[in-house]
């Protein structure tokens, strides 16, 4: 009830500018030349110091990379992207190697601070903050800071930038990294092996509930500079972990590219709750900028009766290609995909899940509440497969898709496919418009069009909201109001 | 008290309101009856400010402003409420985190503090004890799944927790039985007095029982035809609306 009011407030303290975190920083760089080829990949694994078998690993992406062709299969449309047109590396001057606060530039955590993201270790403690929760701050290329990495550590729980886990725990990354996503698994996830710049690293260990909630916050900033991170999270035997990532980027006119590669491995009875709130500048009305929202996320439910959630709620970026999935390897282990992914102006997303089952009694469930004003398209795209051997598997699929205004376009497109006759799958889909009466009765009783609106959507993606952790759940109901800015009226 | 002068509209081409005047005084309990089609429910939805109806001519004035400018958030912080005939329904929505959103609307509307969530909560289940509404329906989604009568009660309990200026009703007793009607025309009167006043509409002189208006209108063909006191009522249910029919058309 508070989190709707405080919807409500939002909407009615919003101005003409509707994208809060457009701003950008100015601050000293370091970037490599300008396009793509070896030498590039060579720059970047040699300034994170990275041993052989790596910098070998990228080589042979790009390698791959080279003979691939980009995917055309969604339902988007953008002028080709020039590849050899934008830098692969860039990072703020003197951000290199481990660090503490201390030594972050102040320019720097004030970004933080107007994105709201607390990074001060003593304000959360002296309780400025509600809740703890330990952050990876990620600047263009690099990761600036991570906070609780000590009192973590206490718990056994290792929680790092990428390319510092790969310095202090290579057996580890070396182990997972790739395991998930192969090297070779698409266009865009290929790309991002070859050039990934940074990105978190979890390990839980066996038997460990992770203290605190831990999260990544990703900020683009470089003009024409692309980001390419790799998150790795492994959750040991009976382990659990909740994660949660948010992104932002400036206004920029032209378009941004973002490939990133997320790969969770779940042993037996192990548990992630992965979230995130992806908030990329989505590009302006008439679809000017934004990022490209390329990314590939996978979790494997490698252990018996384990299980991987993953909640989403999509607001940013002008194009959206994202299809977080589970494979269900494990005996009775679960998949979750819950999803709200909202498009204004000219966005586009083609978004969705898959829930591949292997393993005998697995079960799965997929919400997905898709809305689309403005002139966006919205598609929700999921596979649900089960295969010959995977007796009992269970998904119970809801996919609700809500139309604000008459020139915007939702669609549905599930694949579904079991190879065992003992499988179960559901699969429900609704299409519904908000409409005028409805919005006349919020507005009768004293709600603008757009607090009327906000109310309405925060009813329909209501079940999906629930899955978040509470205080996030307040963030993403501000995004909603502010990202369906303009869409009434 | 509402002042509505001359009015003429128009929906999707086609004359609805023809030059109607009516005028409702503070504290004032006004009845409109008349057949149907008459343009009854247009009335309301103009008033309350609805897209889709074209003001061709005329002034409605609320407290001596004109309210044709204004949006239908901003009448109903004004004080201008609709008992719906049809109330919405918004799946996901408590009922209470709408009453809330509703009432603090308005309050900061007219510039003033937001109620302490104690207090909206007292006066909640105060007035939902009165409309027999339970606590179980303050939870459920707005309307969903509610029955008939609960909607009208629920409406009723917007209007006892708003507590407008000017409300219309607009057939509030269609779809009651008899004890809802009762329970809900109780709501209304509670809420006489302190210089509020009513429009009702109606078909039914079963309805005035309950709420003895003041005064009552008789509407045809988008006008206010015949005006009288609750003599009229009771005759219209004896006689029909022939002669205003045969009048109009003449
Ligand atoms: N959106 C619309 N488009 C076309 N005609 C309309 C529209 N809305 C109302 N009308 C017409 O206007 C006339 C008056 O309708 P209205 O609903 O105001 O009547 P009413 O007096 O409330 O009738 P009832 O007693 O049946 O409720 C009717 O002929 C109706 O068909
Ligand atoms: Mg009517």
């Amino acid at each position: 009830m508070a989190a709707v009011q405080q919807t409500v407030d939002t909407v009615k303290t919003l101005d003409v500018d509707a994208y809060k975190y457009g701003f950008t920083t100015e601050i000293e760089s370091e970037k490599a030349p300008k396009g793509l080829n070896e030498e590039i990949v060579r720059f970047i694994s040699a300034r994170k110091k990275e041993p052989e078998w790596l910098t070998q690993w990228r080589l042979d992406a790009f390698k791959r990379w080279r003979t691939m062709e980009e995917p055309r299969w969604a339902r988007v449309d953008y002028p080709k992207i020039d590849y050899q047109d934008l830098y692969y590396y860039s990072a703020p001057k003197g951000t290199e190697g481990p660090r503490t606060l201390a030594d972050v530039d102040p320019e720097l955590l004030r970004t933080y601070e107007k994105l709201g993201i607390p990074l001060s270790e003593q304000e959360i403690l002296a309780g400025v903050q509600e809740r703890r929760v330990a952050v990876d701050a990620v600047f263009d290329s690099v990761s600036v800071v991570t906070t609780f990495k000590e009192e973590l550590g206490k718990a056994g729980v290792i929680f790092c930038p990428i390319s510092e886990a790969v310095q202090s725990h290579p057996e580890l990354v070396r182990k997972y990294l790739g395991s998930v996503v192969p090297v070779t698994d698409n266009y865009f996830a290929t790309l991002n092996s070859a050039v990934f710049s940074d990105g978190s690293f979890v390990y839980v260990p066996p038997g460990v509930r992770c203290p605190m909630e831990l999260s990544t916050y990703f900020r683009i900033n470089e003009q024409n500079t692309g980001q390419f991170e790799r998150t790795l999270i492994i959750a040991d035997a009976g382990s659990y972990v909740s994660y949660l990532e948010g992104c932002t980027a400036p206004k920029r006119d032209e378009n941004q590219l973002h490939a990133a590669v997320v790969e969770l491995v779940a042993l037996d009875d192990a548990e992630i709750k992965y979230s995130t709130v992806q908030n990329w500048y989505p590009g302006d009305s008439e679809g000017r900028g934004g990022i490209y929202n390329f990314v590939t996320k996978r979790g494997d439910c490698r252990g018996a009766r384990s299980k991987i959630s993953w909640t989403q709620v999509e607001t940013g970026s002008a194009i959206t290609w994202k299809y977080p999935s589970c494979i269900l390897r494990g005996e009775s282990s679960r998949g979750e995909f819950y999803s709200i992914a909202i498009s204004n102006g000219r966005q586009q997303v083609d978004s969705g899940t898959k829930m591949l089952h292997l393993g005998k009694n697995t079960s799965s469930r997929i919400i997905s509440k898709g809305i689309s004003a403005g002139r966006s398209q919205n598609t929700y795209r999921g596979q649900v497969f089960a295969h010959r051997k995977a007796e009992n598997a269970r998904n119970f699929t809801n996919c609700d898709s809500l139309l604000i205004g008459d020139q915007c376009g939702a669609h549905t497109v599930p694949y579904i496919e079991a190879k065992n006759s003992s499988a179960l799958f559901e699969h429900e889909a609704t299409t519904s418009k908000i409409s005028d009466d409805q919005l006349f009765y919020c507005m009768q009783r004293g709600l603008e069009p757009e607090e009327a609106t906000a109310l309405i959507v925060n009813g329909f993606v209501r079940d999906v909201l629930q899955q978040l952790p509470m205080e996030f759940a307040v963030e993403a109901q501000k995004l909603i109001a502010i990202s369906l800015e303009g869409s009434v009226g | 008290m509402i002042e509505i002068e001359n009015l003429h509209v128009a929906v999707a081409g086609k004359k609805i309101l023809d030059g109607l005047t009516l005028k409702v005084e503070d504290g004032q309990v006004a009845a409109i009856m008349g057949p149907n089609g008459s343009g009854k429910s247009t009335l309301s939805y103009v008033v309350a400010g609805r897209a889709d109806y074209e003001v061709l001519d005329g002034s409605i004035r609320l407290d001596g402003v004109d309210i044709l400018e204004k949006s239908p958030a901003e009448r109903a912080a004004m004080g201008l409420f609709l008992v719906f005939q049809y109330p919405l329904e918004i799946p996901g929505v408590a009922t209470m985190t709408f009453l809330k959103a509703a009432l603090n609307a308005q309050r900061k509307a007219r510039g003033e503090a937001e109620l302490p969530t104690i207090e909206f909560m007292k006066q909640v289940r105060a007035a939902a004890a009165k409309l027999n509404i339970s606590q179980d329906m303050l939870k459920r989604p707005v309307n969903v799944g509610f029955s008939g009568g609960e909607k009208k009660r629920m409406e009723i309990l917007q209007m006892a927790l708003l507590e407008p200026r000017f409300s219309i009703l607009d057939e509030m007793d269609s779809g009651l039985d008899i004890d809802a009607l009762k329970t809900c025309a109780e709501g209304v009167n509670a809420l006489r007095g302190d210089g509020r006043s009513f429009l009702v509409i109606t078909h039914y002189q079963r309805l005035l029982n309950f709420i003895p208006p003041d005064v009552v209108h008789v509407m045809s063909r988008g006008k206010i035809v015949k005006s009288g006191g609750p003599e009229l009522a009771l005759a219209l249910e004896a006689s029909g609306y022939a002669e205003y029919a045969e009048g109009a058309a003449a």
